[in-house]
This record gives structure tokens, C-alpha cells and sequence, in this order.
């Protein structure tokens, strides 16, 4: 275990201040929307008003002669790609859809989607321009529910799109673009085996990450066509690779810069305005700075899958799991790609159990693309899990916590997508749960207790760290996957510890993409995980060559010496030689062999499954159908928390955004197909007084493939809480709500119908 | 047509500049006068991530004319520490690691500020209902929570 | 003899079958085999799985050593940030 070995621990583990802290609470950060360069022009983006048309023509003539107009674009600047899943860093994109979602070609596919850009001296006047854009449209019937979109005769969004997964294949086009599927064991004999069989069908609705930081980018692109580029991301060299494909231009010719990001969730995975802001600032010769409004983001960004899932499982009296069945219908939105293999995945994940079969299929519509949402996938699914297994607890009259502690995945399970597991940690999260004072305490008529827990996977992947000694024995240490929630305060306790140093001489900052090799995005809860592992391996080799050096100082083997508590000393101590610390070796680095550093970079393998467990009270107003939320406590693995109040705040933070999509957030569209609650007014995020004290509860089941222990923290907490609060639903009302978002009209009427007005049959 | 001829005070300083009639005046402190501390995260009132004080009265700066703050005084963000000091409400964010990305941060410093001006020692409820007007998407609000209450613990022991 | 399961979709590439034993010792000599048994999952492999080895999952595993007796899995690529995956 490298990482516990000499230097011990310090800062891993204690709660440091934030190195970007200061900047932070004083203003002085620059988002994305911060940078601007002088002659900057100004880009905005025409948009559809349709769900669903065909471009006729786009005449751009009118905008281009208005005084202060430097450039328009629209389809005509971007070359088509063909329909090929390609590596762009580590995902797989099909490019033909890319460059289609960023600027329309032969359709529109949902209203926002881009038509045409401009860029112009200012916002003013890149607006005017927008107007003087004569598109003509030819309006086709549109399609938006997923249900819907499945059936024959749905308005087919693409005319090449033919169902994958099918036998035999078919000879007509379709929405839905493919069918996945994962089985273990015999389905139909695990049911035979089960004593109690609960079947039910599950809505959710499309939710948006909600970041408070509308998408922006600067960019600028010179003569001989270098650019550079400052953008609000999760992982620049995607950006970077994205932009480089779309635009046809070299990798290396492309630099990007992260601005901090105002958050992302999986929103921020994918280009939007990059590509456009490159296009426009190569045909204008200007910088082109461009920011989304916040309708923008709601109509053209995100969100994540709103679905249709079927779930069917069968349990033994005493209260074991034997047969798990589900069918997901995920949006993707105009283009494929929903989250539904995750989905498929995680559904009985958490859980062991012998025979299961779920099916999903991945389906478009005239929505918005799709985007990562934590955990992608995965809180749909479980979701729907989750509530069956409550279901299922009550007719056997077994307790919800020790049912699920009874079928709890362990290391050794065999994982229902297939591999055992290792060490895991959710029977911890279960006991620390049912430990808590929260468990015990009573409860009041309309108000409802619920549990449930979930699962995600947590990635690894490229990445590439350096620490470079200074001239004064002071670290810098660059990292390259942007800093969302306290990744710089983790990793720089990391290289102290690893080097033996004080945290506050440590330096961590965000390189730019020609300052570092690639790296993989912040996503997947992978930057903490992924850095610190880099991080590890570029203090070995800063240690290796201070050994190496001192032992031609010393006249001694290397073996000989060891670097340990901060200084580079023999092993045995020796009269003849004063240990050397960091700053002493800094002073003389020029004399020994010049500049001292080390680059960590790896493709990290060896990220384990964090499992939580999240316990909610609730209360029902009857006369009106709004739901409280009482008291809340989660209890997660974490591995091994680098920074336990960033790990809590991971925890706190999706057990919110989950509050916001068991309770109240979701797309609403029109009979037109257009979205009626594009703004924060509309499309309800929970504020402060909507929520009360989040507990958390760190659970440290070490992940032996990393050296610290660290598993991944931050898409996990999103998982259980629409499962945990549809169950307190359940025992608040006596109702289970089989829809999300369970808003208080929905709520209201189900009460209507039980118990009748302000639920005086209760 | 014309630009308007502001004067106003921004946190202490006083400042002129041009505006056109549409210009907010978030689009006056982040584009004309490069204080970019103020975010916009909405531009309708909604997310409060540009949360400014106009004449001590706590604002959404996106929902205020630029045109219409002459002669007014104006704190931001970046007026809050006082040297090299850091406001006790900024020292206890940083401390109770009450952020995550840190872009409505500015916006919840400024209102939480504004609400120990008029309220030393609020209950909890009383700061999450004063503070309903910032989202925060990444922290689930308890530890912004949790650091205005010690940092009003702190200003009111002086 | 290392255990492979297909997981998912990929069976459909195989003609239905999803399990093998193989004697490769690396997961790019298993890809090889695999591609040799069934060149249509040829494409699918050495981008866009990942694959469990013992139950230890690596995204890019090509070079990974592979146990006489391990029990192998390719499964859909796993990424926080990605929603696109083959087949």
C-alpha cells in the first residue's frame, strides 16, 4: 500500500481548507463565463421553434449585411460525418449524430435545437441578426412520449435508424434503436421458486442536472489555424477531441483551457456551443465568446431519460430474493444513446440473486439529447426496484432493512450483469442505517419512514498528474480533470502525505490540455479516485530520483537510502550525512541534475462499487398534496474518504438533487411539443427551506485496488433517494405512487381517490 | 439611442460608467465594470447567483436596470472582505466546506450577509427561508447551513 | 482453461452462444480467439467492452494477464461520462 507507507497520514483523511478556496468566496474565480479577451465578438445561436421539421433552406443573407455582423454558420460549415461509433478519449461517439445535435442538417428534432450561429460586436446586435435568419421550415408530426415513440406509425425521427438487438433484423426504420439485454440463471424457474410474486409498472420523468452555470465558452482561432479555447467543462481534452473531429482540425492545434465549472453532474460531458463558438471565431478572425441562457440549457442541453419500466420479482417466504425480471424504456432523445445499459445493469445490483432477465431498449424522440446525469441510469432502474422490494418486505411482514440485509450483494456475489464482486460495502451502510437514533424514533399520522439503497460502479480510466518540485521546495501539482467539488483540496493532501510535506506548500491547479497528456473527464466519480492513484505514482518517482541523487552526493548505493518523513536520509544513520528535506534538495536541484518532478500517468483500473443506503421521514399535507421532507440521513461507502467533508457533501448534495426528482422536477411539454417550464420557476429545484439537515454517514469498506482505499463517491448518493422516498410515500399515505415526479397534484388526486377531500376517510 | 450617464458606489468606490436601457445591472458589473464575482445563472430573478445589496436592500442584480442605480451604493462579492480579512460568513464556508463548484457561493455570501445584518442570530428556519432565494445544486444546502449559523455564532461574540 | 461469458448483446454476435473456454493468457490473445471463432464480434472488442477479469473490472484491458483458471466477462463499456456504447 503505497500510499499509507512512509509518510503516514497526515492531511488524507482531515478536513483542510480548499486550496481554490479564497478565490472562491471572494468572487475572484473565473467560470466560464468570466474570461473575455479584447475585440471579442458576441455569438448566439438561432434555434428551432419545431419539435420536428424539415429544413427546407436557411438564407442567412439578410444577417450578414447588418452593420457589426463578423460571422454566420449554420449546417453548411460543419462536413457530415458518417454513422460510425468512434474512440473520442475514451467514449464512443457516433459523430453523425454529434455534429447533427450541434447544428441541425436535414432536420430539426426537437425545439432548441440549433439552426444557425452568429457572431456579431454585440450581444445586440447578435440578437437583431438572429431575426433577419429566413429558415423555412416544413413542419412534420412529432412524437415526445417514449411509449409512444415505440409504437407503429410513431413520426419516425431518422430514416436510417434500424432497430439493434433484434432478431431478425428489420427491414423498416424505428425509434427505437436498440434492445439490450442481461440474463443469468432461468428466469421462469426462479419464479417457480417464489412464494410471493409483485409486479408493477413505473413512470419517471426526464429531469435536467440542473447546474447553476449556464454553458459558456471563449474561443479564438488564428491565422494559421491554432486555437485556444476557455470553456465550462468536465473534461477538456473530450472537449478538445470533440471540436478537433467536428471541425477537422488537429489535435495538437487545439488548446483548451478548463474555467472553473459551476457544476455539471454529466451535463458537461458533451459539446454544445464549443464547436460553434471555433466555427464562428475561424470565419470571423475575432475571439467568439458565448454563454446558453438558462431556457437554452433547458431546451437544448441534459437532461437525463425520462422512462417506462416494468419490474416483476419473486421472493421465498422467509424472505429471499429468486427471481428478478424488468423491462426499461429509456428516452434518448433526438439522437440515441440513452443511459438504458447502466439502467439494465444496476437494476438488481445491489442484490444477489440467481436468476434474472432485464431487457431495455433505447429510444428517441423529439426531445432533447440526453446527457449523463449521475449515475446515468441507474436511479431510474433501482428505483423501480427498490419499491418492489418494499412491497414485497410488507406482504411478508419482514423488516425493509433486514430483507435487503438478507439479499445484500458481498464480496463473492456473482453481480446480476455477471463478474463477483469484491469487497463491498452495503451490508455496513444497512447496519449504520438501522444503528442510527433517526431508524427509531416515532412517527406521526401522514408521515412515512422509507429506506432503500443503491448502486453504481465507479470508473478509473486515463489520467495524468504531475508534481513538480520548485526552486524553494514548494509543489506544484497539475492536475487535468476540472475541479467540481474539492478534487484540489483531495489531491493535494495526497502529494503532502505522499511527499511528506505541509498541505499549504503544496500548489494543485488545472492544466490545460497542452500542459498535460490526456486525461479522461471528471465523471463516472472517477477524478479523486483516478488523480490520487497518479498522484502516488509521481511522488515515486520524485522519491526514486532524490534517493538516486543522494547517494552520488553521499557516495553511497541507493539502496542505501530512503526517503521517509519528508527528508531524503541513509537507512541507517550516519554521521557523515545530514538527511536532506525537500527544500534542501530544491536549493541544490540545479547541481545534481536539474529540474525535480514526477508525471503520474496511468489508465487507472481497480474502481470498486460504492453502496449506499438512504432513510427519509416525510409528511404529507392532505388538504394540499405537498410533501415535507422531514429528516434525511445517508450512509455510503466510500472506500476511504480523502476529504471527508467533500465525501459528505457528495452524499448531501444527491441526496438532495434526488429529493428535487422524487418530488418535483420534470419536463412538461404541450401538446405542440413544445417545453412549457424552461426556467427555474417552473421547473422546481428544491431551495433551502424546502429540505432539512442531510446526515451523513461515511462507511470506509477499503477497495484493496487503490492505495488509500478510495472507491468513487459522487454518483452513488443519487440512487436510492427516489426509491426511500416513494417508500415513506407508501407508509405516509398508504398508497404507492408508481409515478414520478409525485408532485402535489399528483399527490392530492391519489389521496381524492382513497380517502376522499383533504383525506378525511384516513 | 444615447447611452445613459451613470454615477453610483461600488463597495466604497465610486464609479461611472455608460449603459443602454436594456443593460441590467449584473450586464454593468460583470461586462462594464469587470466585476464578474456576481454570476448569472437565470436572468430572471430565480437562482439568486447575482445577489447584490442596493442601498443595504439585498437585490437580484439581473432584475435591476443598470440606469436606474445613480447616485445608489452598491456592495458585491467582491466588497465583502475587508483587506487581506476574509468576512467571518467566508471564513466559516471555507472551513465547513459549504461549497462544492462555488458558483452560487458569491450569491449566498452576499444574501447571508445581508440576513446577520437584520438578524444576528437566526434559527434555522429562519435562514433557510431567507436563503430560498439562492439554489445550489451541488451541497443539498447543510453545510451553507451550518456555516452561517457558526459564522453568526462568531459575529455576534465580536 | 480461462471461463469467458458474453454478457449482454454481444451473444447476438456469437450465434447465442455466451460462453467459452479459452487458453489465452492476455485478454488481447482472447480477444484474437474470440475474433477467430466469431469474426463478426471482431469489431465490437477491442473497443467499446470492458472486461471483468476475477471479478475486477478494467475499461481498457488489452495487455491485462489472464489466469489459467480465471473466470473472464466482457461486458458493455462502463463510463460516468458516456452514454454510448457498442453493439
Amino acid at each position: 500500500m503505497a500510499g499509507n507507507g512512509t509518510n503516514g497520514q497526515q492531511y488524507v483523511g482531515t478536513r483542510t481548507i480548499r486550496p481554490d478556496g479564497a478565490d472562491k468566496v471572494t468572487g475572484r474565480a473565473r467560470f466560464g463565463a468570466d474570461y473575455n479577451l479584447a475585440g471579442q465578438l458576441i455569438g448566439k445561436v438561432l434555434r428551432s421553434p419545431h419539435p420536428h421539421a424539415r429544413i427546407v433552406s436557411i438564407d442567412t443573407s439578410k444577417a450578414e449585411a447588418l452593420p457589426g455582423v463578423k460571422a454566420v454558420i449554420t449546417r453548411d460549415d460543419f462536413a457530415d460525418m458518417p454513422s460510425e461509433f468512434i474512440p473520442a478519449g475514451e467514449m464512443m461517439m457516433n459523430y453523425k449524430d454529434v455534429t447533427r445535435n450541434v447544428m441541425a442538417r436535414e432536420k430539426a428534432l426537437y425545439e432548441g435545437h440549433a439552426v444557425a450561429a452568429v457572431a456579431a460586436t454585440s450581444a445586440v446586435i447578435a440578437k437583431k441578426a438572429l431575426k433577419l435568419i429566413d429558415v423555412t421550415y416544413d413542419v412534420l408530426p412529432h412524437v415526445i412520449d417514449v411509449v409512444e415513440a415505440m409504437q407503429p406509425g410513431a413520426p419516425i425521427l431518422h430514416d436510417d435508424l434500424f432497430t439493434v438487438g433484434v432478431e431478425p433484423k428489420p427491414d423498416r426504420p424505428s425509434n427505437v434503436a436498440k434492445r439490450v439485454e442481461i440474463s443469468q440463471g432461468d428466469i421462469d424457474a426462479g419464479f417457480k421458486r417464489a412464494d410471493v410474486i409483485v409486479e408493477r409498472e413505473f413512470k419517471t420523468a426526464p429531469v435536467h442536472q440542473g447546474y447553476i452555470e449556464p454553458h459558456a465558452v471563449l474561443a479564438t482561432v488564428s491565422e494559421d489555424g491554432s486555437a485556444e479555447v476557455w470553456v465550462s467543462t468536465q473534461g477538456h481534452y473530450i472537449v478538445r477531441a470533440h471540436c478537433a473531429r467536428l471541425l477537422g482540425m488537429d489535435i495538437g492545434k487545439i488548446r483548451v483551457n478548463a474555467a472553473e465549472i459551476g457544476g455539471g453532474f454529466g451535463g458537461k460531458t458533451v459539446v454544445y456551443l464549443e464547436p460553434l463558438a471555433l466555427a464562428l471565431s475561424r470565419k470571423a478572425k475575432r475571439p467568439v465568446k458565448m454563454v446558453m441562457s438558462r431556457e437554452e440549457v433547458f431546451k437544448a442541453s441534459g437532461p437525463t431519460s425520462g422512462a417506462v419500466v416494468k419490474v416483476k420479482m419473486g421472493a421465498t417466504k422467509d424472505g429471499k430474493f429468486v427471481a428478478g425480471w424488468a423491462e426499461l424504456k429509456y428516452q434518448a432523445g433526438a439522437f440515441q444513446g440513452s443511459p438504458v445499459q447502466p439502467g439494465v445493469m444496476c437494476a438488481y445490483a445491489p442484490y444477489e440473486i440467481e436468476h434474472v432477465k432485464v431487457v431495455g431498449y433505447d429510444v428517441v424522440s423529439n426531445r432533447p439529447k440526453v446527457a449523463a446525469y449521475r449515475a446515468p441510469g441507474a436511479p431510474i432502474s433501482e428505483y423501480a426496484v427498490e419499491s418492489v422490494v418494499d412491497e414485497i418486505a410488507k406482504k411478508l411482514g419482514i423488516d425493509p432493512i433486514q430483507l435487503r440485509m438478507m439479499n445484500a450483494a458481498h464480496e463473492g456475489t456473482k453481480a446480476a450483469y455477471g463478474p463477483k464482486f469484491g469487497p463491498l460495502g452495503l451490508e455496513e451502510t444497512l447496519n449504520s442505517i438501522k444503528k442510527t437514533e433517526h431508524w427509531n424514533t416515532p412517527l406521526r399520522k401522514w408521515q412515512g419512514r422509507g429506506v432503500a439503497s443503491g448502486f453504481w460502479f465507479n470508473i478509473g480510466g486515463e489520467t495524468c498528474v504531475s508534481l513538480t518540485v520548485n526552486e524553494d521546495g514548494t509543489v506544484s501539482l497539475m492536475a487535468g480533470t476540472p475541479d467540481i467539488g474539492g478534487l484540489r483540496a483531495s489531491l493535494a493532501a495526497v502529494a503532502a502525505d505522499e511527499l511528506g510535506i505541509p498541505y499549504d506548500k503544496v500548489r494543485p491547479i488545472i492544466g490545460d490540455t497542452g500542459s498535460l497528456g490526456f486525461n479522461f473527464l471528471t465523471g463516472g466519480s472517477r477524478s479523486a479516485f483516478s488523480g490520487s492513484m497518479a498522484i502516488v505514482e509521481a511522488a515515486k518517482q520524485i522519491k526514486s530520483e532524490l534517493c538516486a541523487r543522494a547517494a552520488k552526493l553521499w557516495e553511497m548505493k541507493p539502496d542505501e537510502i530512503e526517503y521517509a518523513g519528508g527528508h531524503v536520509k541513509p537507512k541507517v544513520a550516519s554521521e557523515k550525512v545530514t538527511p536532506m528535506s525537500l527544500v534542501d534538495f530544491a536549493k541544490v536541484a540545479g547541481k545534481t541534475g536539474g529540474p525535480i518532478g514526477g508525471v503520474g500517468r496511468i489508465n487507472a483500473q481497480g474502481a470498486g462499487p460504492s453502496l449506499g443506503t438512504h432513510l427519509v421521514d416525510l409528511e404529507v399535507d392532505p388538504e394540499t398534496g405537498r410533501v415535507t421532507i422531514l429528516r434525511y440521513t445517508v450512509a455510503q461507502d466510500a472506500g476511504k474518504a480523502l476529504h471527508p467533508a467533500y465525501v459528505e457533501g457528495q452524499f448531501q448534495g444527491g441526496a438532495v438533487q434526488g429529493i428535487g426528482w422524487a418530488l418535483n422536477e420534470e419536463y412538461i411539454y404541450g401538446a405542440d411539443g413544445k417545453l412549457q417550464n424552461a426556467g427555474f420557476l417552473d421547473y422546481r429545484m428544491p431551495v433551502a427551506s424546502d429540505v432539512p439537515k442531510i446526515d451523513a454517514i461515511v462507511v470506509e469498506v477499503a477497495n484493496p485496488r487503490h492505495p488509500y482505499g478510495v472507491r468513487g463517491v459522487g454518483e452513488t448518493p443519487i440512487v436510492p433517494p427516489l426509491g426511500a422516498i416513494a417508500n415513506a410515500m407508501e407508509n405516509a399515505t398508504g398508497i404507492r405512487f408508481t409515478e414520478l415526479p409525485m408532485s402535489p397534484p399528483k399527490v392530492l388526486k391519489a389521496l381524492k381517490e382513497k380517502y376522499g377531500a383533504g383525506g378525511a376517510g384516513r | 439611442m444615447a447611452k445613459h450617464h451613470v454615477e453610483a458606489i461600488v463597495n466604497g468606490d465610486p464609479v461611472e460608467f455608460l449603459c443602454e436601457t436594456e443593460e441590467t445591472l449584473l450586464d454593468v458589473l460583470r461586462d462594464t465594470l469587470h466585476l464578474t464575482g456576481s454570476k448569472e445563472g437565470c436572468s430572471s430573478g430565480d437562482c439568486g447567483a447575482c445577489s447584490v445589496t442596493l442601498d443595504g436592500r439585498l437585490v437580484c442584480s439581473c432584475l435591476v436596470l443598470g440606469c436606474e442605480v445613480g447616485g445608489r451604493t452598491i456592495e458585491t462579492i467582491e466588497g465583502m472582505a475587508k483587506g487581506e480579512t476574509l468576512h467571518p460568513l467566508q471564513q466559516r464556508f471555507l472551513e465547513h466546506a459549504a461549497l462544492q463548484c462555488g458558483i452560487c457561493t458569491p450569491g449566498f455570501l452576499v444574501a447571508s450577509k445581508a440576513l446577520l445584518e437584520r438578524n444576528p442570530n437566526p434559527t434555522e428556519t429562519e435562514i433557510r427561508y431567507w436563503l430560498a432565494g439562492n439554489l445550489c445544486r451541488c451541497t443539498g444546502y447543510d453545510k451553507i447551513i451550518t456555516a452561517v449559523q457558526d459564522a453568526a455564532g462568531a459575529m455576534r461574540k465580536g | 482453461m480461462a471461463r469467458v461469458v458474453l454478457v449482454g448483446n454481444l451473444t447476438q454476435l456469437t450465434g447465442g452462444v455466451a460462453e467459452f473456454d479459452l487458453s489465452a493468457t492476455s485478454v488481447r490473445q482472447l480477444f484474437r480467439q474470440l475474433a477467430d471463432l466469431h469474426p463478426e464480434i471482431a469489431p465490437h472488442l477491442e473497443e467499446g467492452v470492458a472486461v471483468a477479469i476475477d471479478g475486477q473490472i478494467y475499461q481498457d484491458a488489452l495487455l491485462e494477464p489472464i489466469g489459467a483458471d480465471s473466470e473472464v466477462f466482457i461486458l458493455p463499456q462502463i463510463a460516468g461520462g458516456s452514454l454510448e456504447d457498442v453493439p
